[in-house]
Parts: C-alpha cells; sequence; structure tokens
C-alpha cells in the first residue's frame, strides 16, 4: 500500500490539521509516514501544501515527485490547480470549490471551475457551504478530509480517532463538530461516485 | 513500543532530552524554531525543570550555552543559518576554549531561500571551525544524533554542530525512543584554564584543536552514520550527504551504483577513497553549497567528480526527487503543467495588522519627500514593500535599518526612517540606536511594537515593556520618544506625529504599538 498526497490550501485555512489527522491516523495503523509541511513566512496568506506519504514499506523522500501524487487534497479551488504537475496519471483531484480571493488578479470562477472539470477524475464540492449547513461552520477542512476519506486506504475509524486525538485537547465540543464534519463530506464523496 | 509522529526539529528536541540535555537556548528563526519550542511545551522537560528560554539574539545563546556547559551541564542552542553569521564569534572561540558540558549548537539551513534572505551552507562553518558535524537523513537519525554528538563533545572537549535543512526540520515522521540518560552533575573544568583565550592559551589550544583533527576522522570512519553501500555498477559512485540520500534512494530501484552516505563530519577519509578508487565517476549529492565536492575536486579539479559545480546538479536551491533523477539519467515521469489561469498568491499582511496602519500614516508623512527614505528590517512589517503598502525600500539583515538610516543620514539625505520590529530592535537594534545618539543622527527611528515575533510564529519579545526604558537608557530625549496606536481612526494624529519628528534635527523613535491580531488567540492557548 502506498498513497503520496498532495495538502493544498491558504495560509490560515487548516490544512496542517487534514496533515495532523491524516499522519496520527497513518501512524495508529501502523503504517510509514512522512509529511513535510510549510512553516514561517509562506503561511502569511500566502500559499501553503503539504506533501503527505503514507506506505506500508519504508518512505525515502519526504518529497513527492512531480507526476507521482496519488491525490491531490486542496481547501481551495485554485490552490488545487497549483500542485497540478505533482499528480500522476491515475491520480484524484479533491477541492473545495469556495474561492478564497485575497489577490487582485484572481482568474475568473467560471473557468476555474471549467478547468477542475476537465480532470476526468475529480470531486469538487462547496465544503463551506456544508460545514455551514450542519452547523460546524470553522469545519470546512474536515468536510474536505471526509470528502477525500474513502480514497485514503485508512480505515474511516482511525479517521475519527485522528480526529479525537488531535482535537481532544480542545474539548468535547470541539470534537464532535469536526466529526460531523467529516461525515458530511464523506457522505458527498458516496452520492457523487 | 509506540513511535512518536515527529517533525525533524521535534526529533533534535526529544533527542536532545532523553541524551542528558540541561539547557535549551536559542533566538526564533524558520526552519529552527520548533526545536526550542517543543522543548518549552514537553512535560517531562518541565519535570524536570531543563532550562528552556529564547535569548536577546543567538550570539548571547552560544554565550549563555558555553556558561551553562562551564559548569559540566548538557546543552543545546538553536539557531537559524543566517543566525550563525550573529553567533559567529562566540561560535569561532567556542572551538578553542571546547565544550565541558556537552554542546550541541544546532543550524538549520534554509536551500532554496523558503524564509530567509540568502542561502548558506552552515556546515562550512564547522569546517572553518575545524569542529565536527552531524547532517542527519532523517527523523530518526535526528533523534539519535544528539546522543553520540554529546558523547563526542564531551570526549573531545569540543562544540559539535547539528546542520539541519528545511525540509527534514518540517517534515514528520515516526520516531522510536531510546533510554532517558540523567543529566551530568555540576562540575567545573578540569583543566583550569580551559575557558581562558589569553594569546597564550590560545595558541596552545588551537595546536590541540589541529592535532585531534585526525581522531575526529577516526570517529567519522566508524560512525553509524557513515556507510558504504556496495553496488555492482561501478561506473559511478555517489556520495550522499544527510537529506539528498532520501531522494538518491527514492530514486535508486532503476539504478545499482556504491554509495557513501555521509552524515557525520569530517569526512572520513578512507571511505572516500575507497568509493573514489573503486569507481569511473563520482557523483556528489548535498543539499546546500557544493563543501564536499569543492575538497574532493580540488582547486585544479579533479575531472572525475561531479555535482554542482559543473552544473551536473543546479548550483542553487534545494535538492529533490526529480533533480536527482534527471542527475541519474532516468526517465522523467510523466506530469501536467500548472493550467495557465493559476495566479501566484504571496504572503500578505494579514488583514487588521497593525503594521498596515503603521505605514499608512507613515507613507502619508513622508509623501512630500518622494520614494526611497525608508530604511527596513525584518520581520512581518518587510511585506510592507509589497503592494499596495509600498511603504519601504530595504530589508537587509536583522538591524541594518537603524544603520543604515545612520549612514545615508551621515552623507547628508534627509529625511532618513528607519522601521524595525520589536524583537528585531531587541536582537541587535539597540548598539545601533547607540551609534545615533552618540553621534546625534539625524533620523527617525520607527519601533514597530506588536507585542510579539510574529513573522516567526509567535515567541515572546525579549523587549517587551521595556522598549521606552531602553530608549531612554541609551540616551533618547525623551520628548522625542513618542508612542502612537496604529489604528485608522487616529491616523491624523499619527501623521501629526511623524511629521513633527521628521522635522526634529536628532534622534526620534516613534513607537506605533498595537498587539500583532494573533497574540491574544496564542496567550489563550
Ligand atoms: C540573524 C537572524 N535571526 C533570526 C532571523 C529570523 N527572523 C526573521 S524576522 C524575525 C523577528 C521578527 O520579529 P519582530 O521584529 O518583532 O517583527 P514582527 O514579525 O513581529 O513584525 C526573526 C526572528 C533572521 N532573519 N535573522
Ligand atoms: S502575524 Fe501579526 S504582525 Fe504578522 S502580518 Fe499578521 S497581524 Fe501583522
Amino acid at each position: 500500500m502506498k498513497k503520496d498526497i498532495i495538502l493544498a490550501g491558504v495560509g490560515g485555512q487548516g490544512i496542517l490539521s487534514i496533515a495532523a489527522i491524516i499522519g496520527t491516523a497513518a501512524i495508529e495503523s501502523g503504517l510509514h509516514l512522512k509529511q513535510a509541511e510549510v512553516h514561517g513566512m509562506s503561511q502569511r496568506g500566502g500559499d501553503v501544501q503539504s506533501h503527505l506519504r503514507i506506505s506500508d514499506k519504508p518512505i525515502h523522500s519526504d518529497l513527492i515527485p512531480n507526476g507521482g501524487a496519488d491525490l491531490i487534497i486542496s481547501v481551495e479551488p485554485m490552490e488545487s490547480l497549483r500542485y497540478i504537475p505533482y499528480l500522476s496519471e491515475n491520480g484524484w483531484l479533491i477541492t473545495n470549490t469556495k474561492a478564497f480571493v485575497n489577490i487582485p488578479d484572481y482568474p475568473d470562477y467560471g473557468e476555474l471551475m471549467k478547468t477542475i472539470k476537465s480532470f476526468p477524475n475529480h470531486i469538487a464540492l462547496d465544503a463551506d457551504e456544508i460545514a455551514k449547513d450542519i452547523g460546524s461552520p470553522r469545519s470546512m477542512n474536515m468536510v474536505v478530509l471526509g470528502a477525500a476519506s474513502t480514497f485514503l486506504d485508512l480505515s474511516y475509524e482511525k479517521l475519527e480517532e485522528g480526529i479525537k486525538i488531535i482535537f481532544g485537547r480542545k474539548g468535547e465540543k470541539i470534537v464532535d463538530a469536526n466529526l460531523k464534519a467529516i461525515k458530511a463530506g464523506k457522505e458527498f464523496t458516496k452520492q457523487y461516485k | 513500543m509506540k513511535k512518536l509522529l515527529l517533525l525533524g526539529n521535534e526529533a533534535i528536541g526529544q533527542g536532545a532530552l532523553d541524551a542528558g540535555l540541561s539547557g535549551a537556548y536559542g533566538y526564533p528563526g524558520t526552519p529552527s524554531t520548533e526545536i526550542i519550542e517543543y522543548i518549552q511545551r514537553n512535560p517531562e522537560a518541565k519535570e524536570r525543570d531543563v532550562h528552556r528560554t529564547w535569548s536577546t539574539n543567538e550570539k548571547t545563546a552560544l554565550e549563555s550555552a558555553l556558561g551553562m556547559s562551564y559548569v559540566g551541564k548538557r546543552t543545546i542552542i538553536t539557531m537559524k543559518h543566517v543566525g550563525l553569521n550573529v553567533a559567529a564569534d562566540a561560535y569561532m572561540n567556542s572551538a578553542l576554549t571546547g565544550a565541558n558540558g556537552g554542546i550541541i549548537v544546532a543550524v538549520a539551513d534554509d536551500p532554496s531561500m523558503h524564509s530567509s534572505q540568502n542561502e548558506q551552507d552552515s556546515r562550512f562553518y564547522a569546517k572553518f571551525a575545524l569542529m565536527p558535524a552531524f547532517e542527519p537523513s532523517d527523523q530518526q537519525e535526528a533523534y539519535d544524533m544528539p546522543r553520540l554528538a554529546y558523547e563526542i563533545s564531551e570526549k573531545y572537549h569540543l562544540p559539535v554542530m547539528m546542520r539541519l535543512t528545511t525540509r527534514l526540520s518540517h517534515s514528520r515522521a515516526g520516531v522510536l525512543r531510546n533510554s532517558i540518560l540523567e543529566e551530568n552533575k555540576m562540575h567545573l573544568p578540569e583543566i583550569k584554564d580551559q575557558f581562558m583565550l589569553l594569546p597564550a592559551f590560545a595558541r596552545k589550544k588551537y595546536k590541540h584543536l589541529i592535532a585531534v583533527q585526525k581522531d575526529l576522522e577516526m570517529e567519522s570512519e566508524n560512525s553509524p552514520f557513515n556507510k558504504y553501500i556496495e553496488g555492482t555498477d561501478k561506473s559511478m559512485g555517489i556520495i550522499a550527504c544527510g537529506l539528498a540520500y532520501n531522494y538518491l534512494m527514492e530514486n535508486y530501484d532503476e539504478c545499482n551504483y556504491p554509495i557513501l552516505k555521509i552524515g557525520q563530519y569530517p569526512l572520513p577519509k578512507k571511505q572516500i577513497q575507497n568509493i573514489f578508487n573503486e569507481c569511473d565517476e563520482i557523483l556528489v549529492l548535498e543539499e546546500g553549497m557544493p563543501l564536499v565536492e569543492e575538497m574532493l575536486k580540488g582547486f585544479l579539479g579533479n575531472l572525475k567528480i561531479h555535482g554542482r559545480l559543473d552544473g551536473t546538479l543546479d548550483r542553487d536551491g534545494e535538492l529533490n526527487p526529480m533533480k536527482v533523477r534527471k542527475t541519474l539519467g532516468l526517465p522523467k515521469l510523466s506530469s501536467k503543467d500548472i493550467p495557465e489561469l493559476v495566479s501566484g498568491r504571496p504572503p500578505a499582511l494579514c488583514v487588521g495588522c497593525p503594521h498596515t496602519d503603521s505605514y499608512k500614516a507613515l507613507t502619508e508623512a513622508m509623501k512630500e519627500y518622494g520614494k526611497g527614505h525608508v530604511f527596513s528590517d525584518i520581520g512581518c512589517y518587510t511585506l510592507g514593500y509589497l503592494s499596495p503598502h509600498n511603504a519601504i525600500d530595504t530589508c537587509v539583515d536583522m538591524g541594518a535599518s537603524i544603520s543604515m538610516a545612520i549612514g545615508a543620514s551621515d552623507a547628508g539625505f534627509f529625511p532618513a526612517i528607519a522601521t524595525i520590529g520589536d524583537s528585531t530592535f531587541g536582537h541587535s537594534g539597540i548598539t545601533g540606536l547607540l551609534d545615533a545618539v552618540i553621534q546625534k543622527s539625524n533620523i527617525v527611528i520607527v519601533i514597530l511594537d506588536n507585542d510579539i515575533t510574529a513573522m516567526t510564529g509567535m515567541q515572546d519579545s525579549q523587549v517587551n515593556g521595556k522598549i521606552e526604558q531602553i530608549c531612554e537608557g541609551v540616551g533618547v530625549e525623551k520628548e522625542h520618544i513618542r508612542i502612537i496606536n496604529p489604528l485608522s481612526r487616529y491616523h491624523e494624529e499619527n501623521v501629526k506625529v511623524f511629521k513633527e519628528e521628521i522635522a526634529y534635527t536628532g534622534v526620534s523613535v516613534v513607537i506605533p504599538r498595537r498587539p500583532c491580531i494573533h497574540v491574544f488567540a496564542k496567550r489563550k492557548k
């Protein structure tokens, strides 16, 4: 088993929590893991990405090679496309459709969605909207993780366990909100497929 | 035993703690910051009462660690690559005093300059100082190395460098813990003059430092971190240092060259000789600058050695699996280009950032003088160079804003403004301020006090609550230390304050004071 995943978004959107939960679930499942993330300068509203590699064999490089990623999981639509060079031929693009516009030259939204939909293997969902609907407006990132959950080759229970471990410190309410969000994302993909 | 999921930086912190650490010092700087942060929040460190504080700058950090080593305890000092320039005086001299309790100087380099103003390779400093150095290739080695590093440090009475690069510092993997060593008991150096560098003593110590190089080389020959891996295809041998080893192994299924993996310096001469004799050509893979390649190639350039110097690999920037793949002559994996409509998303000041309002007021006050007058420094506020702010003109090294404004003003340039963050002011602005006061420079120094060291992720600022007293103590006239509140509702007043201080001939300090918008959330944690 081997999954190479690019996580993408804008600084502050919570991709490191997604990484931490998948990472915890992988370790709890006895798998090898490497996860390279971005700290510092780029976190100030700039583009951020994380390379996440899971395997049942030892992993060498902390970085995924171009053309090697099984999945791109993005919490922002334009950011999902920035990492296309990493996607393997049969890889999946899973992205939130809610644009985060903090630059003057953000592309035309219609064109952007058209480009995303031109990839045969894609899942596009308005995770902000779904998070709001279920009453967990701050858990957009977990909705996206939920949408990707069936592609990870990790058991759903382990991901839930990851959420409990990572958010446990912040109290039961936050854990529940995030559990609800990941479930909503998973449901979306089930119907979409 | 269960694995801990740790960043490379955290693995070093845990490794040092488990190897009997008594004190950690450092100054924040990406990508090194998480070493101290990890030790600070570690419950076992708390229970053991391991000393773990930020210092005012990298030099004071290294000197404090020397003091702790003097009384026999094990310490670690952490910094980013440019921090070692600041600590260089203490660092070079610490190679002569050596260590009593073990010393690890952990330096994180940032090839490709993800969050830095230059890329430098700290291994050159280790070689320069004749100090042993360790370069982990993965998180487990980052955890394991401190133990051997302390052993060597105490055996040879020498500080030891641990050199990291961004990708390892900020990448997580599972790490297995070892047993926990006791901390050293307090004890003074056995040799009374060990830390006395009067020339007569220093000359002796330098001879000694040179003499132990052979022993250090032998340690490298026998190190578990230097490894010769046989290969059948002798047309090329590969020397892979630190992280470069992983990028090689990522592609290794498809070739079979002998490999020499390097994780401990000075270079193991016999092993190098061995791969050199055995293989037709030698490829050197190293993250950072071509240190090993240059040593092997020599001044006249042995044509058998390849790497960054002869263009086999890019001269600058970090390595990755693709670059190494290409160098090995393996076919490219198929991949698509970034769709054209994707635009850049550079980092920016947060919405509501106090620096934005400070810059708005300053820029308006400066309108009549035209462009090019604002010397700035390093921190979040450096982003004020970008649109829409366009508020500053320079960024060189920490503290340079004040001293450069002095120089420009000395040349008759008016007005000369310096903008500097609170943490940067403490780090190396105060000495510049003293110069300004002594020669009565006609400059305005704007100390952007947002309560914290924001750029590197919210560490406490050493000068917090003391800025006015420091300025007064250094000799700035009280009437010309002005505190303003950078909020848009005070904009007009703030512009007026800037204008008044620009008009004053002499040293003025304006302190826009409002916490970074993330301070509250951070303190609540
Ligand atoms: C010698 C050196 N050490 C550390 C750093 C990393 N660094 C960059 S900016 C900064 C401090 C910024 O704090 P402050 O001046 O308070 O400005 P803020 O980011 O809070 O606006 C640090 C530690 C560096 N660039 N150079
Ligand atoms: S982190 Fe704080 S200081 Fe830095 S840009 Fe954001 S608000 Fe400003």
